[in-house]
């Protein structure tokens, strides 16, 4: 075993050093990077230069680097899928990939990696694709600034800018995603960093999982997608630093969970959403140092939802903070800052010396009949709010913030 | 001058003029009397353009005074309460109607008439009730038209002003001004009118000289004259 | 008119209320703003305010200069002057002074405080464009009240009656009709009844700025054509003009037939 081991490390040296470079241009010796790849040796470096290739189907079975000069264009010519990975520690760099095939019985991808390892894949730009960037079964990767701009219209007939299946551990850092159906979506794939992405103007979540675990997603920015994040069915997802952004429409969500366990949602802005974070079946999850900004709901709690914490938040002019379907409530809030907040501090001690009650009679009212969002703000409406405050019948009587904060939170 | 052809008017039920006739010649002066209700000031205001009869013509010099607003050019009217915006000082009022009709400079000399020069930068709100009614008067005389229409103008006015108010009507009907007075102080009326119209229950009882009023009722003096009419009709 | 409307404003800007009316919208506007230091806030607040507030003062305000001004009416009607001018006159003469009261007391503070270099600049004109309106709205419904009622006492108790209804009853029975009728498509009535309430309609013109996230979570087609796109807005301010040119035309039909 450990001889197998010294031999492919001194074979892996011995190759790398003597790794060759071929070159493919239109005048060249090699014309198609099919050609490139049958020609090259394991670690040889293929260097595509500028011009238009008409190929598709390339697939890379062993491992090579593949670096554009000047973003060459591969044509898939809507024939298939353009580039597959099928070996481990395959770097693919540079290429502006064009016109990949629609199916509705395979998804074509403009570049698929399947069931390998060790894989780079940056600094691609993509368009006019069906699914961009497929993982399949495939760990241990990178994936770094790549930019996809798909046109999207229809949710069926669309695919994922980046997809993840059955793939850990990889990278996902700085890319930019718009117009496909999910920006980023992972199912069954755990351990992942998603970071510095923008996914933007995407048909249905800027950022996708499906029962995948421990994962973390951090200094991203979705914007204007049909929801932004949609977490379902996942465990010990960390959500940090993100923006959530103009999510607007009827089932529009900054963040949807459903399902979700022991989650961390820490340092995000979420800025005029029509909801910003949907709850459902989700637990034990912590809430520190967000700011709701301008959102029609802030939290919207659909029930099943137990010990979650809220702390130290801001929520700011939205039109409602809290929205809450049952009586019962096992969340906490506290030490948040609410701009609806009316009371006073007599002691200035920075805490407001009555409780707030996030959770209005009257979103109570609009989640029955959703017409009445019209008389939002009127003074009939204050007056049962203000009744339903001091003596609650409709919204859980326990639920409250105790220690409402009257400045600002910073951090 | 002034002429009233079968004037109706009702306040809701109550009936308060039911066709009145009545032709008032140019020049002298005409006092209407009636006991209170019997609608003298109804009469006056539907001169006036304030009240819009039920039924029945008006015209004024001719003019009939139906949706018409410009025939008041020829009308001095003063009213019965003068109660003023009382935040505009005396000389700004006296400014201003003189911007809503016409141009005069007779308020210098009825300022003077009155004495009110010591008034003329106080608020209207300020003054007393007797000051009001000099302020009302002076906005009444100051303009030249052809006929004049007096509410009560004796209210609150001190015998010094009493006896100029008197001079100045003289002085008007002496123009040739035909003046209309409505009044309760008997002395004056007597004193001033030459003609007087009476109404009673909505109707004119009796129009005439103050003599022919005598001669009618058998009584010596007007007053008696004016009473005997009351219990007459309500005996 | 022009006249009686210049006499009318200069009288009311002098006159203590309007200086009571000014002062405490600039007080308003200086608590909002310097103390609280945060203007996407003093801009909810305010607007709360407006739509509360505008319509009582307009409400009261015209039906006491009504009663007020009464002798002088009746001064000016001797005057060879139409009716519907002095009426309009004196109508203009109270709404304008009370919409300058508005709009300086408001404005000053807010000029001071920078209002021209921040964005909220568009959420502050809007406030201050359906305030004007409501007081030119509710000045000319007062104006209504206190021509067909000679008792003042009257007049007041239909004014402040008015004012509650259209500020807090209607919404009330507004709210009661949707939540009875819940099971039907509600989009078409909701809209009429908002429409039919000028409290109601300007408070949705400001909800179109400031609430526009949470108004486009619900699905009707009409709800979402009438927030979604300037269509709202265009149907708001037409309805709004319609709500002072209605009672004006009042004013002038019924003053033309009045006794004084």
């Amino acid at each position: 075993m450990k001889l197998k081991l010294l031999f492919t490390a001194i074979m892996f040296m011995v190759t790398s050093l003597g790794a060759q470079t071929i070159n493919v241009c239109n005048s060249c010796d090699v014309t198609s990077l099919t050609r490139a790849i049958s020609l090259a040796k394991p670690f040889d470096t293929v260097i595509v230069k500028k011009g238009t290739y008409k190929e598709h189907n390339i697939v890379i079975d062993k491992p090579l680097t593949l670096v554009g000069k000047n973003y060459p264009v591969i044509d898939g010519e809507l024939k298939g899928e353009v580039i597959t990975i099928i070996s481990d520690s395959v770097t693919v760099d540079g290429l502006f990939i064009i016109n990949v095939g629609t199916s509705y019985t395979e998804d074509y991808a403009a570049i698929r990696v399947k069931k390998s390892k060790h894989f780079t894949i940056q600094n691609l730009v993509l368009e006019k694709l069906f699914f961009g960037i497929y993982l399949e079964k495939s760990s241990y990767g990178k994936v770094y600034h790549n930019k996809i701009i798909g046109d999207a219209v229809e949710e069926y007939n669309s695919g994922n800018g980046i997809q993840l299946w059955y793939s850990h551990y990889v990278d996902i850092e700085h890319n930019f995603v718009e117009h496909v159906r999910d920006g980023i979506y992972l199912e069954f794939s755990d351990n992942c960093v998603i970071k510095n992405n923008v996914s933007a103007e995407n048909l249905r979540y800027g950022l996708h999982f499906m029962f995948s675990n421990d994962d973390i997603y951090q200094d991203n920015t979705f914007e204007n997608n049909g929801a932004g994040v949609a977490v379902m069915f996942s465990k010990k997802i960390k959500m940090l630093n993100n923006q959530f952004r103009e999510n607007w429409g009827t089932a529009s969500y900054g963040l949807l969970l459903k399902e979700i366990n022991d989650a961390e949602i820490i340092g995000n802005t979420f800025e005029e959403n029509t909801i910003g974070i949907n709850l459902e079946g989700s637990n034990r999850i912590t809430y520190k140092n967000n700011n709701f900004t301008n959102n029609g709901w802030a939290i919207k709690v659909r029930g099943a939802c137990y010990t979650n914490h809220f702390v130290e938040n801001n929520f700011l002019y939205n039109s409602f903070d809290i929205s809450y379907n049952s009586k019962v409530n096992d969340n906490i809030f506290d030490k948040n800052y609410w701009s609806n907040y009316t009371g006073y501090d007599l002691d200035k001690d920075g805490i407001g010396d009555v409780p707030y009650r996030p959770v209005k009679l009257f979103s109570y009212i609009v989640n029955r009949t959703p017409e009445t969002i019209i008389l939002l703000r009127s003074l009939f409406i204050d007056i049962i709010d203000f009744s339903e405050k001091v003596s609650p019948v409709f919204t859980p009587d326990n639920l409250m913030d105790n220690n409402p904060q009257t400045k600002r939170i910073t951090w | 001058m002034v002429s009233i052809e079968n004037l109706h008017k009702k306040f809701g039920k109550n009936e308060v003029l039911k066709g009145v006739d009545l032709n008032i010649k140019s020049g002298g002066i005409f006092a209407v009397l009636g006991p209170n209700g019997s609608g003298k000031t109804t009469l006056i205001k539907s001169v006036l353009g304030m009240v819009i009869p039920n039924k029945g013509t008006i015209t004024v010099q001719g003019e009939n005074i139906k949706k018409n607003s410009s025939y008041r050019h020829k009308i001095d009217y003063l009213p019965q309460i003068a109660n003023f915006p009382s935040n505009l000082k005396v000389k700004e009022l006296i400014r201003m109607i003189k911007d809503l009709r016409n141009h005069t400079n007779d308020d210098h000399n009825l300022i003077q008439l009155f004495k009110l020069e010591p008034f003329l930068d106080k608020k209207l709100g300020n003054l007393s009730g007797g000051t009001k009614q000099k302020v009302n008067i002076v906005l009444t005389f100051m303009f030249d038209s052809p006929l004049i229409i007096l509410d009560e103008p004796t209210t609150g006015l001190d015998p010094i002003s009493l006896i100029r108010l008197k001079e100045l009507i003289q002085k008007e009907k002496s123009k040739g001004k035909t003046i209309l007075i409505t009044s309760h102080i008997m002395s004056f009326v007597e004193e001033v009118s030459d003609e007087i119209v009476f109404l009673l229950e909505g109707k004119i009882y009796f129009k005439g000289t103050i003599s022919e009023l005598k001669t009618k009722t058998n009584q010596p003096d007007f007053e008696h004259a004016i009473a005997s009419i009351l219990t007459d009709n309500h005996a | 008119m022009l006249k009686i409307l210049k006499y009318s404003f200069f009288d009311l800007m002098r006159s203590r209320w309007s200086y009571v009316y000014f002062g405490f919208y600039l007080l308003l506007g200086v608590v909002l703003l310097f103390l609280n230091n945060d203007l996407s806030k003093a801009v909810i607040t305010l607007m709360n305010v407006i739509i509360v507030l505008v319509p009582l003062i307009g409400t009261i305000f015209g039906v006491m200069y009504y009663y007020n001004s009464k002798e002088f009416t009746e001064l000016l009607l001797a005057q060879p002057l139409k009716r519907s001018s002095i009426f309009l006159g004196q109508y203009l003469g109270v709404a304008l002074s009370l919409s300058m009261s508005l709009i300086l007391g408001l404005g000053i503070p807010f000029v001071f405080y920078g209002l021209f270099k921040s964005n909220a600049i568009w959420d502050f004109s809007l406030l201050l464009i359906t305030g004007t309106f409501l007081t030119l709205i509710f000045t000319a419904l007062a104006f209504n009240i206190a021509l067909s009622n000679e008792n003042k006492i009257k007049g007041f108790g239909y004014a402040i009656l008015l004012w509650l209804f259209l500020a807090i009853i209607y919404d009330g029975i507004f709210l009661m009709t949707l939540i009875f009728f819940e099971d039907y498509p509600l989009d078409k009535l909701s809209l009429v009844g908002t429409m039919l309430n000028p409290i109601d309609l300007s408070r949705t013109l400001i909800l179109l700025k400031l609430d526009i996230s949470a108004l486009l979570g619900y699905t009707g087609a009409i709800f979402k054509q009438f927030f979604g796109t300037s269509f709202g807005l265009v149907v708001s301010f037409v309805m709004l003009v319609i709500w002072v040119v209605l009672p004006v035309l009042r004013i002038m039909f019924k003053s033309k037939r009045k006794d004084f």
